[in-house]
């Protein structure tokens, strides 16, 4: 996973609530054993007039200039709520969409963004409003700041909001590291844990 | 010190504590299906990562399996075959327990995993799948995961968690007749909404629990996911114990006996700290059913959608505008007798025994209305064979519902079968998103019994208005 620690770019407002991991990317869009080829299908129902020929629909958001470069998300509460699919997230990220900034998430959805280097900011939705304000204005030129190592978003020159991040979430994205390699480390304390535990219950 | 149910379970597989609130969690239990653990597996391998424990791994195929009469590996999804040859291909040689096609305990995973005694009072269990959650109502601390989280899982018996806040949801009340766990979860969610339990895990407490049976607890679990919460749990008790006992996964003979002394002493102590308590009174439920596009947008199958001033908040209202647009639906209109396309019994949250046995009581001596397609897929193989012994395959086919083989089915379309388009179908499923069973459907979610009900009649009702005691 790339390390990741600032991102300047352009925010793209999706402001609706309850936006589901099956909208993010329609089961029919996960058609292989991978992890990879994902982003075409990414909001495949809202993206596209017809889903086969994959014709644009020029009313979402996504498709328009300069949202089209879109690296941050802006949402409404909840969002990647219901289904687990990872897909979602690897869809996200390799359409180029780095940070999610919204008032809450899918708890699954959440822990993905951080194993696959996407950055999710809890905020509230007026500060989101307020953020959307200042980008709508000029969504080219007024791009948003996002430094992860000091957890703010600096945005309008003088404004920045603080946000919370657990600390080893923001280590992870930070370092990119390998979490299983890491735990793999710890595999004596593992391996002791396992003879208790199976001894208290010999049936596992 | 006083414990919840949920912080004895935890501690007990608590490894080490690794600061900042993350500790080192130790799983007992995994189970995968094709559509999620074919890439976890797949990952793995091509990283030369061995899976630790494989006798602790669990595998099935229900999501992208066709569930027509006489299926194979072929499947309506272009390429839904891959899946199911990945995951066989990945587990073949291992230890992991597989229930492949032609194993009589197949099913879907959240039907299996009880039925076979995979989930168990106390234990941690994973699955890359959200309705994981289902096994709470055995006293099980089961969450859905993503694939990387399930690959760490497979490769260490480990996760790395910090400790979620706790909320008691106290529900009281004798139930009505004919009012289900499926209504009080949809009325649960409608009140406090669908991310009311967001970074919570939730304890289901109260008579009206304790008076559930173990089935009908699954099915309230299974939706603590649409309610955001990262799990559901019950305490297990006498019925929880009675259930597992025999069950091939379950401890055997002295085991059995040890573990249940265990089992019963696993609950919350009286003075446990909860973050947050919800108290609801269901002895005046009534059958609910969704409206709109997300599980919260329920009412009374009896009541009316509300007005759009009746909702606090634009992000609300915008929301419901859509929706209501989506459904083809208006602000105020009475639910019931809506006209129904199709009707579908099924999935994780609604396709175990009781939930066919509830739907074929009033389905006998019946016939759905005409133009309604009825399909019943049991939630697994067990279930069916179960089903067919007792004739309630014929109390479906002679009303005029396809009987299937087990599977996810059409619970979520996968680019194979769907409802056509902007087809309304009343539905025992979970989730009533766009696009869900199909594009532009138009899903309501309800019991079995509502779903049978409105089938009979062509139209949403509940099994009461048709003179049917359920």
């Amino acid at each position: 996973m790339k390390p990741f620690n600032t991102i300047s770019g352009i925010a793209a407002p999706l402001m609706r609530i309850n936006i589901d991991t099956d909208t993010i990317i329609p089961s029919r869009e996960m058609k292989t054993v991978s992890k990879k080829g994902l982003a075409s299908g990414l909001f495949a129902d809202w993206r596209y007039i017809s889903v086969e020929s994959r014709e644009e629909n020029p009313d979402f958001i996504l498709n328009q200039f300069p949202y089209n470069q879109a690296k941050i998300l802006l949402s409404g509460s909840n969002f990647g709520c219901g289904s687990s699919r990872e897909h979602a997230v690897w869809a996200i990220h390799e359409w180029g969409i780095k940070v999610i900034i919204a008032p809450s998430f899918g708890s699954i959805f959440y822990n993905n963004c951080i194993k696959n280097g996407v950055l999710p900011i809890n905020l509230d939705e007026e500060k989101i409003a307020s953020i959307n304000h200042f980008v709508a204005i000029d969504p080219m030129k007024n791009k948003l700041y996002i430094d992860l190592n000091n957890r703010i978003i600096n945005y309008d020159k003088e404004t920045i909001e603080h946000f919370p991040i657990d600390e080893q979430d923001q280590a992870f994205l930070i370092n990119g590291l390998d979490q299983i390699d890491q735990t793999l480390n710890k595999i004596s304390l593992i391996n002791d844990f396992e003879e208790a535990h199976r001894g208290k219950n010999p049936w596992l | 010190m006083s414990q919840t149910l949920f912080e004895k379970i935890w501690d007990q597989h608590s490894i080490k504590n690794l600061g900042d609130g993350n500790e080192l969690i130790y799983i007992d239990r995994i189970f995968l299906h094709e559509r999620t653990g074919s890439i976890a597996l797949k990952s793995l391998e091509e990283r030369n990562i061995d899976i630790r424990n494989p006798n602790q791994v669990f595998a099935t195929i229900d999501h992208i399996v066709d569930t027509f009469p006489g299926r194979d590996d072929t499947t309506l999804m272009p390429t839904g075959t891959d899946f199911i040859k990945s995951l066989r291909a990945s587990i073949e040689g291992s230890t992991i327990n597989f229930f492949d096609l032609n194993n009589p305990n197949q099913g879907i995973v959240h039907v299996v995993s009880p039925e076979q005694g995979i989930a168990l009072p106390g234990i941690t269990y994973i699955c890359p799948d959200s309705h994981t959650c289902s096994l709470g109502a055995l006293g099980t601390l089961a969450w859905g995961v993503g694939s990387t989280e399930c690959e760490h899982a497979l490769a260490t018996n480990t996760l790395i968690k910090k400790k979620p806040r706790l909320m008691k949801i106290n529900i009281e009340g004798e139930l009505p007749i004919g009012v289900t766990s499926k209504d009080i979860v949809l009325h649960l969610i409608s009140q406090f909404g669908s991310n009311g339990a967001t970074g919570y895990a939730v304890e289901f407490t109260g008579s009206t629990i304790s008076a559930l049976e173990i089935e009908a607890r699954l099915t309230l679990c299974n939706m603590a996911v649409e309610f955001g919460a990262i799990t559901g749990i019950i305490a297990p008790d006498k019925k929880t114990i009675d259930y597992l006992e025999g069950k091939q996964f379950s401890p055997k003979g002295d085991d059995f006996i040890t573990a249940s002394e265990q089992w019963r002493n696993l609950k919350s102590d009286p003075d446990a700290k909860f973050d947050k308590t919800i108290n609801l009174n269901c002895s005046d439920l009534t059958p609910y059913v969704t409206w709109g596009t997300s599980p919260q947008q329920a009412i009374s199958i009896n009541g009316s959608i509300p007005f759009l001033d009746q909702l606090t908040g634009s992000s609300e209202r915008e929301s419901m505008i859509r929706a209501l647009k989506y459904m083809g639906l208006s602000e105020g209109e009475n639910i019931k007798d809506k006209k129904i396309d199709a009707a579908f019994i099924g999935s994780c949250t609604n396709s175990r025994i009781s939930d066919l046995r509830a739907a074929a009581n009033v389905l006998k001596d019946k016939k759905i209305a005409k133009g309604v397609k009825a399909i019943c897929v049991p939630g697994s193989s067990q279930v069916k064979a179960q089903a067919e012994a007792e004739g309630l395959d014929k109390i479906f086919t002679s009303a005029g519902f396809e009987w299937r083989e087990s599977g996810c089915s059409m619970c979520f379309f996968a680019g194979g079968e769907s409802f056509g388009e902007k087809q309304r179908i009343i539905s025992t499923t979970n989730r009533n998103f766009e696009n869900r069973q199909g594009k532009s459907t138009r899903t309501h979610l309800a019991s079995p019994e509502s779903v049978a009900a409105s089938a009979i009649n062509g139209k949403i009702c509940d099994a009461k208005s048709l003179g049917i005691k359920s």
